[in-house]
């Protein structure tokens, strides 16, 4: 029963991904003023996305310090984070992107297992 | 020692102090949260952290024109006004008058993936953007530890939160921040570690079914502060700390009296009745009038033109307006006056606290200058004897502060000794009055005497009361040779004495006046007696006349005879002749020569 249900989430998961990674991705990157930090999430952002996503992506940076309103806005907690505003659902990656495998999967472009959808 | 604190309140005063503006709160801090340093505030679920917090908010926006921020970690700003509504904080008000910010920080897991070092600048940049935007002085985090349950990276949320306090600290808001107790510490995730100015500790405790809400200030740096637990009531006007009153016992004592509305017993007082702002209490057993007593005073203070505000416990208003009206005593026409305000409330019907909390409140608002409470004891149901004792304490300073005279009535159970209360409050008493029973010849009377009262001459002496139709008098009880009577044996001894003062009375006139009669009788014979006295008197006198007549009247008549007879003897007559008799031989023989 458990495992028949498991299954099915996981087909289903895999569908919705497998829509995604061909789907237009809406990023925005929320960085703190320019310190080393910011500048190496934003050039790992720019990398990872036309790595795998080609020219289907929008990446938007913006620092906090000049639009704190937008933070409040965008329930930001922590910098960098990373929004994927479009593809649904909303997900923030919360981190300095060096761990690349975790961003793909955040942005559902890697499956958990190494497998690309 | 007086070096030591005189030290302390130095250093009390060099340490500027945030009004909370919470009912007894700044008391026990002695002015209120550190300014410009953040303030832990710890308690289990429910313990009324939020509203504590945003109490803080409202009352420094409303009394210390301080604006402050409220960053919710837990609820929406809308879920936080209508909740706060209920209470009678108008947080939309405060908010369009840009006296109050919230801002709802929204962490949810499900979003959230972390990817790498991060740190939580966001979270400053946004609560200084919302600092600024309204200028605020005051800050509340509510609550932090949310944080913990949307990120997982400990060690990288520990090294921020102790950066943001610094952060916190370097902005100069006085800062709340709200923490969920842990088993065994204080918060569960160790916040006190990095909080070391002040942290104040929450708890809701149930104790015989009652539910006690209590506040303890575990630690405040460089000010003294009332170490006790604390009770507290979450009521129509938000939080209220107990005691209201402060730590210290500092109250002034007047000198001014107050009438008890019975003269007999004024007098017994020194002459003029209680001292204005004591405590009274009238303890007896069941059934001795101490309900007419304190209702004495009650119609003596409002016949004067002060309030008084009496509390119940066992009877209605209506019942005791009608018992008194039994007395002598009509109480109706003061409430219409608004001198008088009767309350009523079983003791078991809400906790110690929120009685205490409700006769602070009914004192506030009502300003008596007399306060009664009858019977207190029964206020022991409300909780066990030690917290009944230590509400007491605390009312009594607080009516002391303000000058309120209290007068409390205690009932003694039977088996009790007389000379004891159940709560134990005789000893933070001013002046007690004890009321007692005396059985014998098959009937109760009632015996007054005043047990203690500081600071007045008072009587030492036993007066039997009585309760008439026109109030209690007060009478002296019989003490003679067959010990203390009162009532009827009272009654009876004193006719008794009546009689056999009368019967003295008849004996004694009787005696006197056959005195007199012996004395007149006396007179009578000694009047006689004179009257002889002077006959024998006027007899002698004539008895000496006639001889001396006689013997004249023979010399005369001898010398006569000499004469005729030429005697020779004349001579010698005149030698035995006497010297009124020689005038007359003399004149004899001179006419004879």
């Amino acid at each position: 029963m458990l495992a028949t249900k498991k299954t099915e989430a996981k087909t289903r998961g895999e569908t919705t991904r497998a829509s995604a990674a061909r789907k237009k991705f809406k990023l925005r990157l929320y960085v703190a003023g320019a310190t080393p930090r910011s500048i190496r999430a934003i050039e790992d952002a720019q990398k990872l996305c036309s790595k795998h996503l080609g020219d289907r992506f929008t990446l938007e940076v913006i620092d906090i310090y000049q639009r704190p309103a937008l933070a409040r806005d965008e329930q930001i907690v922590a910098v960098p984070t990373l929004v994927r505003r479009l593809p649904e659902p909303l997900r923030k990656l919360v981190g300095d992107l060096s761990d690349s495998e975790r961003v793909l999967i955040g942005l559902d472009l890697l499956l958990r297992d190494g497998r690309k959808p | 020692m007086s070096k030591a604190r005189r030290d302390l309140r130095v250093l009390a005063g060099a340490l500027p102090k945030a009004p909370t503006g919470i009912e007894g709160l700044d008391n026990i801090t002695q002015g209120g949260l550190p300014q410009g340093r953040p303030t832990l505030i710890c308690g289990c679920a429910g313990s009324g952290k939020t509203l504590f917090a945003v109490e803080f908010l409202v009352r420094g926006a409303l009394q210390c024109n301080e604006p402050g921020v409220y960053i919710a970690f837990e609820e929406t700003s809308q879920e936080l006004a209508q909740n706060m509504a209920s209470l009678g904080f108008e947080l939309e008000e405060l908010i369009a008058r840009k006296q109050l910010l919230i801002d709802y920080v929204e962490i949810q897991r499900s979003q959230i993936r972390e990817t790498g070092e991060y740190d939580l600048e966001a979270l400053f940049v946004r609560l200084g953007y919302a600092i600024d935007s309204i200028g605020a002085k005051r800050v509340v985090l509510d609550s932090l530890e949310t944080l913990f349950t949307g990120l997982t990276n400990t060690a990288i949320l520990r090294a921020e939160l102790s950066r943001l306090f610094h952060w916190l600290k370097a902005k100069g808001v006085t800062a709340i921040i709200t923490a969920e107790r842990g088993d065994g510490k204080l918060t569960r995730h160790g916040l006190e570690e990095y909080v070391s100015d002040c942290v104040i500790l929450l708890d809701n405790r149930v104790n015989n079914q009652f539910s006690t809400r209590r506040v303890r200030v575990v630690k405040y740096r460089g000010s003294s502060h009332g170490s006790d637990e604390y009770p507290f009531l979450i009521g129509e006007r938000g939080i209220s700390v107990l005691p209201i009153t402060s730590v210290g016992l500092t109250h002034s004592a007047s000198t001014e009296r107050i009438g008890s509305g019975i003269g007999r017993l004024d007098t017994m007082l020194g002459g003029d009745g209680y001292y204005r702002g004591s405590s009274i209490l009238v303890s007896g057993t069941a059934g001795t009038g101490k309900t007419s007593i304190s209702s004495h005073l009650v119609d003596a203070t409002c016949r004067s033109g002060e309030r008084c505000l009496v509390f119940l416990f066992e009877e209605s208003p209506s019942q005791l307006i009608r018992n008194m009206r039994s007395i002598g005593i009509d109480l109706e026409p003061w409430i219409k006056q608004g001198l008088l305000k009767l309350h009523a409330a079983r003791p078991t019907l809400y906790g110690l606290e929120a009685h205490l909390v409700m006769m602070h409140r009914l004192t506030d608002e009502f300003k008596p200058s007399v306060v009664v409470m009858d019977p207190v004891t029964n206020l022991a149901s409300g909780g066990t004897a030690t917290e009944a004792k230590s509400l007491l304490t605390r009312l009594i300073d607080y009516f002391k502060t303000s000058q309120i005279t209290t007068f409390f009535t205690s009932l003694t159970a039977g088996d009790q000794s007389p000379e004891s209360t159940d709560v134990g409050i005789s000893s933070l008493m001013d002046t007690w009055l004890l009321v007692r029973d005396v059985e014998s010849n098959g009937e109760r009377n009632r015996m007054l005497y005043v047990l203690k009262s500081r600071g007045m001459a008072h009587s030492n002496q036993v007066r039997e009361f009585k309760l008439t139709g026109h109030g209690i008098e007060l009478v002296d009880v019989y003490l003679g040779p067959g010990g203390v009577l009162t009532g009827t044996a009272r009654t009876a001894q004193e006719a008794r004495e009546r009689a056999e003062g009368v019967l003295r009375a008849g004996d004694m006139g009787r005696r006197k006046r056959l005195l007199d009669r012996n004395r007149q009788a006396l007179q009578a014979q000694l009047n006689a007696l004179c009257f002889e006295l002077e006959t024998a008197e006027e007899e002698l006198q004539r008895l000496d006349s006639q001889e001396e007549t006689r013997s004249e009247v023979e010399g005369e008549d001898r010398a006569a005879m000499a004469r005729a007879r030429h005697a020779d003897f004349l001579k010698e007559l005149r030698i035995q002749g006497s010297k009124a008799q020689e005038g007359s031989l003399a004149h004899a023989c001179h006419q004879e020569n």
